[in-house]
């Protein structure tokens, strides 16, 4: 246990030493930074001393290297737009993208699961149909046209809910949390389906293929042959053989919403990670583009790593494997 | 009213009698009239063997008993008394409180019968709790019980494990310990020695012989191995393409078969046969429930057959406590000879 996690860190270790350099390199041959961050009418002497001033001076491995050396204590760099902390702006921004991800993976399951339980008891019947080919257009639609309709539905044309932005906040520890106002929820609710509407789909027909899959094995039957209620039969023989697959996916899919919140955090102008992500490549602000991926890294080692364990809460198989 | 007398009076001993009873599956391809017309009685106490190859319908007969039939499936016809009671048509829930309670099940494939991932207390308790209130520790007292009651070493620990942690015999012992916990008045067990090895299939047998006898269980007893009903039980039923075409003690119908097809089936078991001869078989296979012969659906196997086949065959009383349907019986004194 102790060396399958050590062993797992120091992959993460790896993969986030080859991402950072890769994004170092990428990020030089697309162009300089101090052409954009520089008025055109600056002279000479000042745009030499920009260079110097955000190290821009020395040759890229030097550069790298001290770059290493401030990530080992902690320092992925300052902004080159906002000389902060690259770490402490990502920090700042991050409350708002994790609202928003955690939010619409709680619907996704909360929409998702009820759905898919339904089609996969009735698939003939008609609800069952209608639910399955919905799920289609969950696939299928593009995320930020789907925003936009939703945004011309509930607050165009029906005034229900507000387009943009996270309404009002409760500052905990220093950051504002939206989902503890009533007018955070009602911000938070339009991106969060948004966000959600691809994993509602997923988690659906995931489900229904399980209750599909589960229901003609044998020990359904002799559940059934047991004199259990239906109820016992689906919420607890059923359900739990389920949940092992689905969980797996809503984990690796966390990652995935949060990398996929750029979009609708754009279209709603959410101020969470992902718009402050567009905006620094926009200026090619490399200290916040190299923290922000380290930091995508992390999250997904982390997201995996809870997943694993989850899976051998929910599979005695799993937690035994070693010992059988 | 002798004649109500005389039907109280079997009733009161039969634990079931199935009547004329008819499961169909409508598919694509047509109607499959898995079970057609078949008729059964098992007295209190009473082990009978259901013998007949894949495809038969004797294992859709063991689900059609407990209601158990998955659409497409249902039944169509026929009566499933059980102490005296029609079960067909019953409501759900109605028939759910006796799943389990008076009438239990044991499944073919014990790797598969029990929940990979639900600990055995569990599966254990929720059988108990599903037909009566009984408070935790009570209920884990009598799952304890009942392991130990078929041999199962260390109950205490074994309950806390996970299916996977048995051998395949021990999930068999567990399963029949699960189905024994109400001690139902009938038990199917659809062929519950068929995955398992020879000496496991003897310890499994002896469990629930032993188990049924003391509790006068009465045992419907499905499977297609006519060594293990021979030894087992006290009447053997013949199953061929939905109907029972033979049935009566076990000891008379295995040596002095009349239908066909049994001589065929006895013929056909490797120890019947002397080393070095060619092992005897029956020609051709059963035909596909939608696509049957018309009158007897052996007739084009059987070696017997004559234009008369072509009709229906009646069920006969050849001898006393035996029944048949064949228009062409085997010769009186035949021992399993070629069909």
């Amino acid at each position: 246990m102790a060396l399958w996690l050590l062993r797992r860190l120091v992959q993460a270790g790896f993969v986030m030493l080859a991402m950072s350099a890769i994004v170092f390199i990428g990020l030089h041959a697309i162009g300089n930074p101090i052409d954009i961050l520089i008025s055109p009418e600056a002279d000479q002497a000042e745009r030499a001393r920009a260079i110097a001033a955000l190290g821009l001076d020395k040759p890229l491995w030097e550069q790298y290297w001290l770059f290493l050396q401030g990530a080992l204590h902690g320092d992925l760099g300052r902004s080159f737009v906002f000389n902060e902390p690259a770490l402490r702006l990502i920090a700042g921004r991050m409350p708002a993208t994790l609202e928003l991800a955690v939010t619409a993976v709680l619907l996704s399951v909360c929409i998702g699961l009820p759905l898919g339980l339904y089609a996969g008891l009735h698939p003939n019947s008609f609800t069952g149909r209608l639910v399955m080919t919905g799920s289609i257009f969950g696939f299928s639609l593009p995320s930020f046209w789907v925003g936009l309709m939703l945004i011309m539905v509930f607050a165009v044309t029906l005034g229900w809910l507000p387009s943009s932005g996270r309404g009002e906040t409760i500052s905990i520890a220093g950051v504002g949390w939206s989902f503890l106002t009533v007018d955070g929820w009602r911000h938070l609710l339009l991106p969060a389906l948004n966000l959600a509407l691809f994993n509602i789909s997923l988690v659906l027909r995931l489900t229904r293929a399980g209750v599909r899959e589960t229901l003609p094995l044998d020990y359904i039957r002799f559940a059934r042959a047991k004199g259990l209620t239906p109820g016992r039969v689906i919420y607890v023989h059923v359900l739990r053989n389920i949940l092992i697959p689905v969980v797996t996916v809503i984990g690796l899919e966390f990652g995935s919403t949060i990398a996929f919140s750029v979009v609708t955090e754009s279209v709603f102008a959410w101020p969470g990670m992902g718009k402050l992500i567009i905006d620094s490549i926009n200026v090619l602000d490399r200290p916040v583009i190299v923290a922000y991926l380290m930091i995508t890294v992390a999250l997904f080692v982390t997201i995996n790593l809870v997943v694993d364990l989850l899976y051998t809460l929910l599979d005695p198989r799993v937690r035994l494997g070693g010992r059988r | 009213m002798i004649d109500d007398d005389f039907h109280q009076d079997v009733a009161s001993t039969l634990t079931l009698d199935i009547r004329n009873l008819h499961t169909h599956f409508d598919t694509r391809a047509g109607t499959l009239r898995a079970v057609d017309g078949v008729n059964l009685r098992i007295k209190r106490g009473e082990i009978v063997g259901l013998v007949g190859e894949s495809g038969s319908g004797k294992s859709v007969t063991g689900f059609s008993v407990i209601g158990l039939v998955d659409p497409p499936g249902r039944i169509v016809g026929g009566e499933v008394r059980f102490q005296g009671r029609n079960l067909v048509g019953l409501e759900e829930e109605a028939l759910r409180q006796l799943r389990g309670h008076d009438i239990a099940m044991i499944f073919q494939d014990p790797m598969m019968t029990l929940n990979p991932v639900l600990r055995i207390s569990t599966q254990m308790v929720e059988a108990i709790t599903a037909h009566e209130i009984v408070a935790e520790d009570e209920a884990l007292e009598r799952a304890h019980d009942a392991l130990a009651s078929v041999g199962i070493p260390h109950p205490e620990e074994r309950l806390r494990d996970y299916p996977h942690q048995f051998s395949g015999g021990m999930r068999q012992r567990v399963a029949i310990a699960i189905a024994l916990l109400h001690n139902p008045a009938l038990i199917i067990a659809d062929e519950p020695t068929t995955a398992l090895d020879v000496t496991i299939q003897g310890q499994i047998l002896a469990v629930v012989q032993r188990l049924v006898a003391e509790r006068g269980t009465s045992l419907l007893w499905i499977t297609h191995d006519l060594s293990v009903v021979a030894g087992l039980a006290h009447r053997v039923a013949v199953m061929y393409a939905g109907r029972i075409v033979e049935e009566g003690p076990v000891d008379e119908v295995l040596d002095h078969p009349m239908h066909p097809y049994t001589a065929g089936l006895i013929a056909s078991l490797p120890s019947h046969n002397r080393r070095g001869t060619r092992l005897a078989q029956i020609p051709g296979m059963a035909p596909p429930a939608h696509d049957r012969p018309t009158g007897c659906s052996f007739r084009p196997r059987c070696a017997r057959a004559t234009a008369e086949c072509e009709q229906d065959p009646p069920a006969t009383t050849p001898a006393q406590g035996r029944s048949l349907r064949c228009f062409n019986p085997m010769p009186a004194g035949s021992q399993g000879g070629r069909a």
